[in-house]
């Protein structure tokens, strides 16, 4: 079969050779842990329980506030050290702290829920909800919410992402390849909520031992298909994804679900098998620590709340003196100015860059050499947008569809003049979207 | 207190591909055709060449520098580049003085004077030539045949059709190689042939502009000589088409950054070209159609922006 893929796009090297052939280790457990009240996209969880409560793994500790929320959950036993704002990956956030008495021992709701064949879709959708899962590729959206489109909006579809197009991140490969049955297991779920007819996972070409796990996992269930997709970034992007599987155009300002899809992670839906399975919320995950200023390289498991810097001294600590810290990959990641912050359900890549990997390079004349208009899988002109928003014209960077830019970063990759491209874009979405509220 | 990392916002990682080095690959590409010219015409061809370079890079880290008290970027290659091209729209008999003038007048007032690098509005070069041609039009046209014909007289192929001179056309073979009069490096179709595929095979120009302009001077000089397959093929290689349209209407910051506005631009210099070719007043008409086009680039490029992915259907 022909490779599946999206118009525009680049080939970021992909650095993936430090950590796709390390099996995925369980982190030692961490002796504090301190879950953020933020996790996801939406409002923040309140925090349910105080100082000196004793906690349970599976426990919920923040309940969600509004329907775009998620709850979140403790991933030790032990004795609630503090209540309180902490500095967590952009900024501070409410965090619940918990001292582990290392019995890990599991809370009484914790309990299996049969299969899904003995589930309605109500049932399954209440248990995701309750179980505090959010896509766990970087974004953080809440699962729940996604799966309860308007009733005007027909979803014929649910695609799995499983490109896992960013460099360096091997997290997503690593669970495709060791338990590729929770992964369909999950989709079938999926499916069942949905009440769609077809399911698609979509897997890059660089992965092709994944591609053979998944597909025999899905081999008896004729509703999945699994599709290889030519490595190319950002493939996994939902919108290039759908486009990719199904040949649909989100429309611009629409979602996925104005094309008729759902769009999720592997990892996610590994997930929601495992709370139907075993009833255990979200409280740990896959996270691929590498890059060039970390000792040893690792996929490893690890509890939702373990402190960073624990994470990278079990990974035999710096290399060398350590440039930048990111979380994520290195196309969207965020970079944090500190290791002393928490795990959360999104940290999906740890990526350590050394001094001279972290270097800004110095911005030099826009060549107009169209490489950002002739990638951009968006059919933006991002030079235009970015002039416009650095000379604060934000009106003019709106007429050339700014708004429609998804951040994938491929302008910037690309720019031989080092522009700050999306950098700037961003600048202009967030005045745009500010002015509208204003006028609203 | 921990140790605090940089920050900054994503992508964190960057192509190697750099201004410099693109340049770089320019004048790389370049070079097959100043061997070709030297070749040709001998020791003036180089020494007019060095002297452009020379001045070109001169006038760049002097305007940068002292007029507009800048960083100057000579290490870019740009004016190299521009040096090159200049040289290689005059006649190897040209005084010294020419080539200094005109690439002084490319770089301060056609590049520098617009904002550098990427800012200049119509081809460096060829709007210096526009501007030798006009001013000084009997040294800018002085041809010699190449050091390897017999006569000393050199007609340009283009001059003894256009003239409609009592002299035979030189063969296909001899348009081919270079073996002809002209400008020092728009003869040799071979030579600018090999820079052309290794800055394709670079990445650093696309097919489009090219492939639009020759093809449409190649059909409408078929309509033109009466469906005459061979003077419309063998016009595509006199003068200065394939210099011109290689590595001239290839200029980024003058022409379209949008696919179809390239193509666009492309058909619009071949139109221009032929028929200043067939029914204009100069013999060529290949630099005076990319610089039309250049002016007419950003209104082609506003025109010809594709649709965002999921708008409508254009």
């Amino acid at each position: 079969m022909s490779l599946l893929s999206f118009k525009g796009g680049i080939h970021p090297p992909h650095e993936k050779k430090y950590t796709e052939k390390k099996a995925v280790v369980k982190a030692v457990d961490p002796k504090v842990v301190t879950i953020s009240m933020r996790q996801h996209i939406g409002a923040p969880c309140n925090p349910i329980v105080k100082k000196g409560d004793y906690v349970k793994v599976g426990q919920m500790v923040g309940e969600a506030t509004s329907f775009v929320s998620s709850p979140v959950h403790s991933s030790v036993s032990g004795t609630v050290k503090e209540v309180t704002n902490k500095n967590v990956l952009g900024g501070k956030a409410m965090c619940v702290v918990i001292e582990s008495d290392g019995e890990n021992l599991i809370h009484e709701t914790v309990v299996s829920n049969g299969d899904i064949s003995g589930l309605s879709s109500k049932e399954i959708l209440e248990i995701i909800k309750n179980a505090g899962i959010v896509g766990m590729g970087g974004a953080g959206f809440p699962t729940h919410v996604k799966l309860s489109p308007p009733p005007e909006k027909k979803i014929d579809v649910v695609i799995l992402n499983g490109a896992e197009c960013e460099p360096y991140l091997t997290a997503d490969h690593r669970l495709m390849l060791e338990t590729p049955a929770e992964v369909v297991y999950g989709l079938r779920a999926l499916i069942k909520v949905l009440n769609v007819q077809k399911g698609y996972i979509g897997i890059e070409n660089n992965k092709p031992d994944a591609f053979k796990s998944i597909s025999e996992a899905a081999k008896e269930y004729p509703e999945i298909e699994v599709v290889e997709l030519y490595t190319k970034y950002p493939q996994g992007a939902e919108k290039q994804l759908i486009y990719a599987c199904t040949k649909r155009e989100v429309p611009s300002a629409g979602l996925p679900m104005d094309a008729g899809a759902v769009v999720s992670n592997v990892a996610t839906s590994a997930a929601i098998a495992n709370a139907i399975k075993t009833g255990m919320p979200l409280v740990e995950r896959i996270c691929t620590i590498t890059g060039s200023s970390v000792v040893e390289p690792k996929n490893m498991l690890i509890k939702v709340g373990t402190n960073i810097k624990e994470i990278i001294d079990q990974c035999g600590g710096y290399k060398g003196k350590v440039g930048k810290l990111i979380m994520g990959g290195p196309m969207m990641g965020l970079a944090s100015n500190t290791d002393n912050i928490p795990s959360t359900k999104t940290t999906s890549g740890i990526l350590i860059f050394n001094e001279d990997e972290a270097k800004i390079p110095e911005a030099e004349n826009c060549l107009k050499c169209g490489k950002c208009v002739s990638i951009c899988p968006s059919f933006l002109e991002p030079l235009y947008i970015s002039a416009y928003a650095l000379k604060n014209d934000f009106e003019k960077a709106e007429k050339y569809n700014a708004l429609d830019c998804i951040e994938c970063g491929s302008c910037s990759f690309v720019c031989p003049s080092k522009r700050p491209l999306l950098h700037s874009i961003r600048v202009a979405k967030k005045e745009i979207i500010a002015k509208r509220r204003k006028s609203k | 207190m921990e140790s605090l990392f940089r920050v900054s916002s994503s992508p964190h990682i960057r192509s190697k591909q750099t201004v410099s080095n693109i340049m770089r690959d320019v004048v790389i590409a370049l070079l097959p055709a100043t061997f070709a010219g030297v070749y040709y015409f001998g020791l003036p061809a180089l020494v007019l060449i060095l002297l452009s370079v020379g001045s070109a890079v001169a006038t760049e880290f002097i305007v940068q520098k002292y007029l507009r008290k800048q960083k100057a970027t000579i290490k870019d290659w740009s004016a190299v580049v521009t040096g090159m091209l200049l040289a290689f729209n005059i006649p190897s008999t040209a005084p010294w003085w020419l080539v200094v003038v005109g690439s002084a007048f490319a770089i301060a007032i056609v590049k520098q004077a617009f904002g550098g690098l990427g800012h200049n509005f119509m081809n460096p070069a060829l709007a210096a030539r526009a501007m030798l041609m006009a001013s000084w039009p009997v040294e800018m046209t002085n041809w010699v045949s190449t050091r390897l014909a017999d006569s000393v007289a050199g007609p340009t192929p283009l001059g003894i059709i256009g003239e409609k001179l009592s002299v035979a056309l030189p063969s296909m073979t001899d348009v081919i190689i270079g073996n002809v009069g002209g400008c020092i490096g728009e003869t040799s179709v071979v030579a600018i042939l090999i820079g052309a595929a290794y800055l394709i095979y670079r990445g650093v120009i696309s097919i489009r502009i090219p492939a639009a302009y020759i093809g449409t001077v190649f059909i409408l000089a078929f309509f033109f000589t009466g469906f005459d397959l061979y003077m419309s093929t063998y016009n595509l290689f006199i003068g200065g088409l394939m210099l011109g349209a290689f590595f001239m209407a290839t200029d980024y910051s003058s022409s379209p950054s949008n696919p179809k506005g390239q193509i666009i631009f492309g058909i619009g210099c071949g139109v221009i070209a032929t028929v200043i070719r067939f029914y204009g007043g100069y013999p060529e008409g290949v630099s005076y159609s990319i610089i039309l086009m250049n002016v007419a680039s950003p209104l082609i490029e506003k025109y010809s922006s594709s649709r965002v992915f999921g708008g409508a259907k254009k």
